[in-house]
This record gives structure tokens, sequence and C-alpha cells, in this order.
């Protein structure tokens, strides 16, 4: 076993983890952070997706004793005392879910990708969640809720402070 | 006063795009998928599958796996001497089915790759899992039969004991049933003056891939075993442990918490259910089992697997005379629960929306020692649209016409509704000249076709494509009185139930199991409507036996036209169950009362009480009429008089690369006729989801075996689900027709999108292509299968192929071959 320190969503934990935990294993298992998703296995899927240090990863593809000493923020970890945040509020303005397993994963993503884009094309939204899969929507409303969030203020940010760095 | 009162009148909720309530918890990650569920002293299990196609299995050590450390038991079927129950076939399509039981775990003989051979138990998962690498299987094993046409021979058992391969046949001729004429002499006539085309289609093998892998939780503590599972059937799979494992149905509680799609995969009941309760139950402790992805691509479910041969007889100027189908079903190792009767609910659907006056249907189900098949989306009606859409583009390029020109000279014509159908079936609404036009004009379809012409013109090595689909689908299953008749195991009814609660506040409760579909939403609105209370004082509770207590689920778009219907009608009883108490109340006559936006008046005056006052004064029941019980709750039992047979048109623009086989969707638009909308942007969504479905059956996805039996398509690195950079934007639009059959005038859309989408999109490239002498490319219809096509074009092969039905067959058996039908 190995001891990790983590800030997951704001608050801090150390636990003591088998070196070959994943880090969604132990978001879901020993923190309880459902909320996060286990898709396919192989990292096709993005269901996982988290934020480790401000920028996306699938967390079925991160040990968690890599994340010892970072910063995690989950989909539970993104609506503040004030409200949902922008990206949020575009899924559900927009219908960008249906049976909502991907949904964490892709709202994750899609914050990422107006990280990197805070002006996106339609291509660049695509072309940013090649990596998540929804079997549900035909993408259709996913790309214009994340479209419609980039005109959003504060679509990019999520609450945790390292939020780029 | 109540909300009811100040609701104004045209603030109507049918019709709304209200953003659905299931949004909240999904989108914050507060949601309850079966794998998120932890009991205290909660058990986790692994599975070992058989990674043989067939085989005997021979001895079974589980020594070194009850050693390991914190594995609390490892079990064979032949721990569990009473069983654990089975897995039922529900619809046997004829009393000769042959029919192999199907257990949920093998005793000795393995009939697909994936068979369950024992069962770990352990304190966690990965224990569980690392433990199931040590159960030493020893397997004899035997050759395998794979696909339908060996199958067909015999020469290979997928079960021996069973001495054929072949499970049923089964047959709608129009002739015999009396709705037509003779199918054979119908296409006599055309091949000495008319046309024929002779066709074979092969709908490759699908995985339905919900985002949301399988997941079982047994609770075996307390006086009810309680289950909750990935289902999109949790009443019919109560049933059906109970008939299967002796289990009194009353201390059994099914379960399904959020599910994360479905498409039809989930509506089995499932080996993996099956034995997660028996280990609960054996144990006396909660258990869990969630598949992995691999296992869910392996062990749940499959869909498609037909090859159709096809032929179309008509006259010379294009007027259809003849529909004859001849369908092979590759059923897999077992009989699903419906498996053998999705390739027979395409028995009505073959004929689509054409005026076919001799129609015949054969079909053929087999076994092979592959994953069972059952119902993927669309379930037997993508299979039908997809030959009869390609048939019609067969006949329009053998006419000379434009594809739409041949359709709209053999469909029914929106003044000839409610129209028979050659299959027997009663078409109740229409209008397809209406959906075309549309589409059209949305489409741009004359300046499309100029384009095509241009680039045809000037050689460009991008040339365009235009597909047309102009399907119609039955859906709202069912009659229970049809599905008698076709000897289903259960009937087609739906149920609800409204609770009038004190606070004003309205619980509907529905049998049906939503996984996606906004039932919750969708369901609020028309009880806001009808009984005039607020959208969000409404509450939709579904999903658990002991709380929506009688219920057939959700699948075969039935939800909102059989299951919503019932909500209608509990909710039209709670209006009058409530009338004699707000007669009471206001010191009137029952007659003398109105029932408008949530309120009782009394006619000519300006007195009146709400429902939901109506609804506080029954529960203090302080003052109520002598000869009633104090309450106005109320519940229903729908069973559809018919079908419901939604339509559209689908227009799809491909740009195929001649020099590399690939392409690329350029445009699609479709016009969809689903009665009336309920809540359009739910209805946009499940459009959406559906097209991509059935493109992604045009041109990406398909369940690969080898020669072994191995699927090789087992995880999401080969199974090929399209992702947003393989998609764009559709542009989607309605007409409406309303339905005759329900109250609300609706019709089914959840599959709508999947059954019409695939020939679209393959019309589309074979119209790119036509003038190469290209008319077919098998699916999916990669670049590589395209630019076979593309280099086999014009040889002497294609020239002489023969029609399907000749011994020496060369229609596109092969991926990428080129057949020739024979023409007239």
């Amino acid at each position: 076993m190995t001891r990790i320190t983590v800030t997951v969503d704001g608050a801090k934990y150390s636990d003591d983890v088998e070196p070959r935990t994943l880090l969604v294993h132990y978001l879901r298992e020993t923190l309880g952070k459902v909320g996060t998703v286990v898709g396919c296995d192989t990292s096709n899927c993005g269901a996982c997706t988290v934020h480790l240090d401000g920028r996306s990863v699938k967390s079925c593809n991160v040990l968690a004793v890599q994340v010892d000493g970072h910063e995690v923020t989950t989909i539970e970890g993104l609506a503040t005392e004030a409200g949902l945040h922008p990206m949020q509020e575009s899924f559900h303005e927009h219908h960008a879910l249906q049976c909502g397993y991907c949904t964490p994963g892709m709202i994750m993503q899609a914050i990422d990708v107006l990280n990197t884009h805070p002006d996106p094309t339609e291509e660049q939204i695509r072309l940013g969640l090649e990596g998540n899969l929804c079997r549900c929507t035909g993408y259709h409303n996913i790309v214009k809720a994340v479209a419609a969030a980039a005109k959003a203020p504060g679509a990019a940010a999520v609450s945790s402070s390292k939020v780029g760095d | 006063m109540t909300a009811v009162d100040e609701r104004p009148a045209e603030s109507a909720e049918i019709g709304k795009a209200r953003r659905r309530k299931e949004d909240q918890r999904l989108i914050t990650g507060r949601t309850k998928w079966t794998d998120n569920i932890v009991l205290p002293g909660m058990l986790h299990l692994a599975m070992v599958r058989s990674p043989f196609a067939h085989a005997k299995v021979t001895s079974i050590d589980t020594e070194a796996a009850k050693g390991a450390t914190n594995v609390v038991a490892v079990y064979t079927a032949a721990d569990f001497p009473d069983g654990m129950g089975a897995c039922a076939n529900a619809w046997p399509i004829t009393p000769e089915q042959v029919t192999p039981d199907h257990l949920p775990m093998v005793t000795e003989h393995v009939a697909c790759a994936g068979e369950i051979v024992a069962v770990v138990v352990a304190r966690s998962a990965a224990a569980a899992r690392d433990a199931a690498e040590l159960v030493d299987v020893d397997y004899e094993e035997l050759p395998a039969v794979l696909d339908a046409k060996e199958a067909l021979k015999d020469e290979v058992l997928a079960h021996p004991d069973k001495g054929t391969n072949k499970s049923a046949f089964w047959r709608l001729d129009s002739a015999e049933a009396g709705t037509g004429g003779s199918v054979d002499e119908a296409i006599a006539k055309a091949r000495e003056d008319g046309i024929v085309i002779e066709r074979e289609y092969r709908q490759q093998r699908l995985v339905p891939a919900f985002m949301e892998p399988r997941s079982t939780v047994v609770d075996p503590t307390g006086e009810q075993v309680t289950m909750w599972t990935s289902t999109q059937v949790p009443h019919i799979l109560r049933f059906l442990i109970a008939a299967t494992t002796g289990m009194p149905e009353s201390k059994i509680r099914v379960i399904a918490p959020d599910v994360g799609g479905g498409f039809g995969g989930k509506l089995q009941t499932t080996p993996e259910e099956f034995i997660t309760l028996a280990v609960a139950r054996k144990l006396g402790k909660p258990a869990k089992y969630t598949e992995t992805r691999s296992e869910s691509l392996l062990s749940a479910h499959h869909g498609r697997d037909q090859y159709q041969m096809l032929t179309l007889a008509a006259t010379k100027d294009g007027t259809v005379t003849g529909l004859k189908v001849d369908l092979l079903a590759n059923l897999g190792a077992y009989v699903a629960i419906v498996g053998g009767g999705v390739p027979v609910l395409g028995a009505w659907m073959f004929h689509a929306i054409y005026k076919f006056p001799a129609y015949q249907f054969n079909c053929q189900t087999v076994l092979t020692n592959t994953t069972w098949v059952d119902a993927y989306r669309g379930a037997g009606r993508p299979e039908a649209t997809f030959a009869i859409e390609r048939l019609m583009d067969e006949l329009a390029a053998e006419v000379g016409v434009d594809p739409l020109e041949i359709r709209e000279k053999n469909w029914i014509k929106h003044e000839e509704f409610p129209f028979v159908s050659v299959s027997g079936m009663t078409y109740d609404s229409g209008n397809y000249e209406a959906a075309t036009a549309r589409a059209k004009e949305l489409f741009g379809y004359d300046e499309l076709r100029a384009e095509q012409k241009q680039r045809r013109q000037s050689g460009d090595p991008v040339q365009l494509g235009i597909g047309v689909s102009t399907f119609t689908e039955m859906c709202g299953l069912a009659p229970s009185r049809v599905l008698g008749q076709l000897s289903y195991g259960a009937g087609g009814w739906e149920s609800a139930a409204i609770r009038m609660l004190p606070t004003g506040k309205v619980e509907v409760i529905t049998g049906t199991s939503p996984h996606g579909q906004g039932h919750e939403t969708a369901w609020s609105q028309i009880v806001a409507d009808r009984l005039g209370v607020p959208f969000d004082d409404v509450e939709v509770l579904h999903g658990d036996t002991a709380i929506a207590y009688k219920g057939l689920d959700t699948y075969g778009s039935r939800s909102l036209v059989v299951g919503g219907e019932a909500v209608v009608r509990a909710a039209d009883k709670v209006i009058e169950k409530a009338k004699p108490f707000a007669a009471h109340l206001l010191e009137a006559s029952v007659d003398d009362l109105e029932f408008k936006d949530g309120r009782y008046a009394v006619k000519g005056t300006d007195k009146g009480v709400g429902i939901t006052e109506v609804a506080l004064a029954t529960f203090a029941s302080h003052n109520y009429p002598d000869h009633l019980e104090p309450g106005i709750d109320a519940d229903a039992t729908y069973d559809p008089v018919d079908f419901s047979f939604p339509h559209g048109t689908h227009l799809c623009a491909m740009e195929v690369d001649t020099e590399t086989g690939a392409s690329t969707i350029r445009k699609y638009v479709c016009v969809d006729d689903i009665g009336q909308v309920i809540n359009p942007l739910i209805v946009e969504g499940q459009v959406h989801g559906g097209l991509v479905q059935g493109i992604a059956q045009a041109l990406w996805e398909e369940a690969v075996y080898d020669d072994n039996g191995t699927l090789v398509t087992g995880s999401f690195v080969d199974y090929t689900l399209p992702t947003t950079a393989d998609t764009i934007n559709f542009v989607t639009d309605n007409t409406t027709s309303l339905a005759t059959t329900n109250t609300l005038g609706t019709k089914g859309v959840g599959e709508a999108g999947t059954i019409a989408s695939t020939p679209a999109v393959v019309n589309a490239i074979v119209d790119a292509v036509r003038d190469r002498g290209i008319h077919d490319i098998q699916m999916p219809c990669t670049p590589a299968r395209v630019w076979a096509a593309l280099q086999s074009a014009g040889s002497a092969e294609v020239a002489q192929a023969q029609p399907h039905f000749h011994e020496e067959a060369a229609n596109n058996a092969d991926p990428g071959t080129t057949g020739e039908g024979s023409g007239s």
C-alpha cells in the first residue's frame, strides 16, 4: 500500500492505496465520488474524465498514486453555492444528455475544450470531444451546448483554484 | 387559492420544449447507477467465462481460487442443485420452434464464447477478478458453426443434442391470409412482361453498446429480496425470476435505478442477474456484479445478423406488383427472450408505405455458436426498411427515374388513410407527400441533384450521392390480443396510477421504465395539462416494482403511445372520481360542474374549487359524501387497440472520394411524422440519437467473429462507435398527422431515426457511384469496401453475377462485390 494525499473537489484526503489502483476506482470506491463513472476499461469512452490540475484526464488511465500531491476536480465539484457551472447549464438547456451516463465525462472534457479554445469552431469542438463516446444523443446537441457555453461567461473555469495554471 | 387557479390557460404543456427534470441529477453526478450502490457486507462477483465458442467442460478446479485471500466462495453450476432460474424465451414463433434450454451457468455444454462456467465471490471486485484467473477449467473443444448460411446446412451443429440448427420457419403470405394476391404469380408475370429485381442484402451483426455496462446488486436480507439492476424491464424480470426460480413473486422486488441506455440491449433477463441473485441468496449477503466493457460486448445480446433474399416484381413503368422476402436470421446460441420474434416483426414492414398487391414473407431462424441475438433499436423494422428502401432505389434505376418519383408512384396517398396493408395492418394516418415535400425543401434537393450532375460531368474525384428513405414503422407494442395470436408470452398493455397528495403535489406512477427517454418530463407535461396542475408539482415514479407495481416496461417505442395513454386515462379517472367531492364541497349538483384548467366550476357562476383543494379535503375527510370512500387517487391499465405507424422522409447527401473509397456525410435532413409531439426538444434528441445509430450501421459498426468463434470486436478499440468527429449536425423537422388510436394522437419516436437512416446513407453512397456500374456495397460501407467496389466495377464477374436463388449465386457474398440482379 502507498500513502497518497490528494485534493479532490476542494477537500484534502489522505489514503493508503494499492499501487495498481486506478484513479477512477479510488474516486468511486474510496472517496464515494460515484458521479464519475466507468464506461469501457480501454480509455476509449471518456465517461471517467476528470480534471487533474486543471487539465482533463481519463481517470481510468491514471493511477491513484500518480495524483499524490495534486488536485482533482470531478463532476461533483463543478457546481458551487452560486449554482451550476455554465457548462452544466448549457447541457441542460440544449438537451445535450439523455441517459446521462457519458455526461460527467463529456462535461469535464467540454470545459477542457473551452480552456484550449475559448472561442471554438464547430470543428474544434468536434475534434476536442472525439475521445468521449455518447450512444444516445448523436452528439448534435452536445456540440450545440458546448458552442453555446463558449458564449457564456465563466464557462472555461471550474471552481478549482488551480484552473488556468 | 391553489396554484392551479393561477395558471393561465394558454400555458399548455403539451408541445412545449420543457427542459428535462431528469437532468439536474445527471449533470451534477448525483446519480444512482446500479454500480454506485454499496451495501453493508456486500460481496463482489467475477464470472469465469468460456473462451471457446463450442466446447464440453470436462473439469473445473476451483481450489486455487477458493484459497485466494479475500475470496469468500467459488461456485459452479453443481453448487446449485436446484438450479438458479433460466433465461426464458417469451415468444416461440411456432409451436415446433427448437429452443435449447438456456441456463444461467453452463453445466457441461458451452454453446458460445463468453458463457459462464463459474463465479468467484470476494470482498472486492478486484479480488474477485484476480481469483477468477485461478479457476482452472478443462474444455474439450467442439467444431463451431457461426454463420447463418453454414448453420442452415446442418453439417456442424450448434447444439448437437437438438439434431438441427434450424429453430423455426415462419411465413406470412398475402394470398393465404386473404390480404392480397399470389406473389409467385406476380413475379412470373413480371418475368414475362415487367421488371424483376432480385437482391441479397446482408444485415451485419451489431452490438447495442449502451454506455452504462450492465450491473446487478442483490440484497437478500429482509423479507423481500431486492434486486437493483441495469435493465429496461424490471417488471418482466421480476415475473421471470418468479416463474423460473420458484421464488414467490411477492418476495421479489426489482428496481431499475438510473439506467444508462438500453436500445433493446437491456430488455433481456440475463445469466448474470440470475447468478447474482442465486449467490446472494446462498450466502445471505448482498452481492454485486458489474461487467467489464469486453464482457458487455461479448455477452450482452447482439442485434440484426440476417441475410435477406428479396424479389420485387413491377410493371415496366415501375408500379410494384409483388414482393417476396426470404429471411435467414442468426439467433446465436439460444433463442433469447424475444430473439426469435425480432426478425418476424419485419413481416408487417417489408412492404412499407407501398401498395404491393401481393406479398410473401418467409423467415427461417437458425442457431449458431455465437452470442444470442435479440432486439436492437428498431428490432426487425430497420432490417425490413433497409431492404425495401434499397429495392425502391434499384427499381428507380431500372426504370430510369428519380428515386422519389418511383416512391410517390407507389406509396399510399394521404387521402387513402386509413389503409389496410398487404400484410393486414391498418395504417391509421399519415401524409407521405407532406413529409417528402418538406424534406426536399429543407434539403435543397434539386440543387444537390444539379451539383451531382455537374460533378459527374466534370469527373470530380469526389462524387456526390443522394440517398432517399421514405420509411414507416409499426411501434407501440402492442395490442395484447394480437400478441396472443402470435404466441407471445405476455400482454402489451401498460399501467399508470396517479396519487393526489394533500399538499397539492401529484405523483404519477408509470409501468414504463425509462433509461434516457425523459418520461419524467413528458409524463409531467401530460398530467399538468390534463389535471391543470403546475408542471413542477408533478413527480413521476417508475422502475421499482414495489412502487410501480404493475407494468410491462420500455421497448418497441411503446412508452408514450401505450404508457402515456394509461397516464391520460388515470388522470381522467381522477377527474371523474374527484367530481362528486367537488360537488359536495360546492353544495352543487355533479351535473352542474365542469372541469377546466384544474378547477371544478359551477356552470354559470363564479363558484368553483380546485382539484388539489379536493385532494386536501379528502385527506382531511372531515366533510365528504356518505356513499363515497375518501380518496381520489386512480389507476388505469390501457391495452392498445392497434399499433402506431409513424413515418418520415429522410434525405442524405454523401460525398464519396473515388480515389480512396472514403465517404463523408455532407447533409442529412429528416422530416418525421410522429403525430402529436409532447416535447419537441426530447423528440429532436430521440431523432438525432436514432439517426446516428442507423448511420453507424451503414458506415462503421460490425460485430466480427474469427473462424474459431472468438469475438474480435470485443472492445471499443475494435467495435467502432461513432464519435463527434465522425458525425454532423442534422436538419430535423416534423409534419403532423395525428394518430387515431390514442387520445393525444401520439406515435412512437424512439426508433424512427435508426429505422430510417441506414438505407438513406447506403442509397446515397450507391447513388454516388452507380454510374460506374455499382449497385450495392455491403454494410458497413467502410472506405475499404467502397474502394474495392470501385476497383471491381465493370468487371466481367459483375456482369455475369447470378440472381440469389441460383445455385451459383454470386451476389455480394463477399464484402464489396457488386452483385448484379437479373433485372427484367
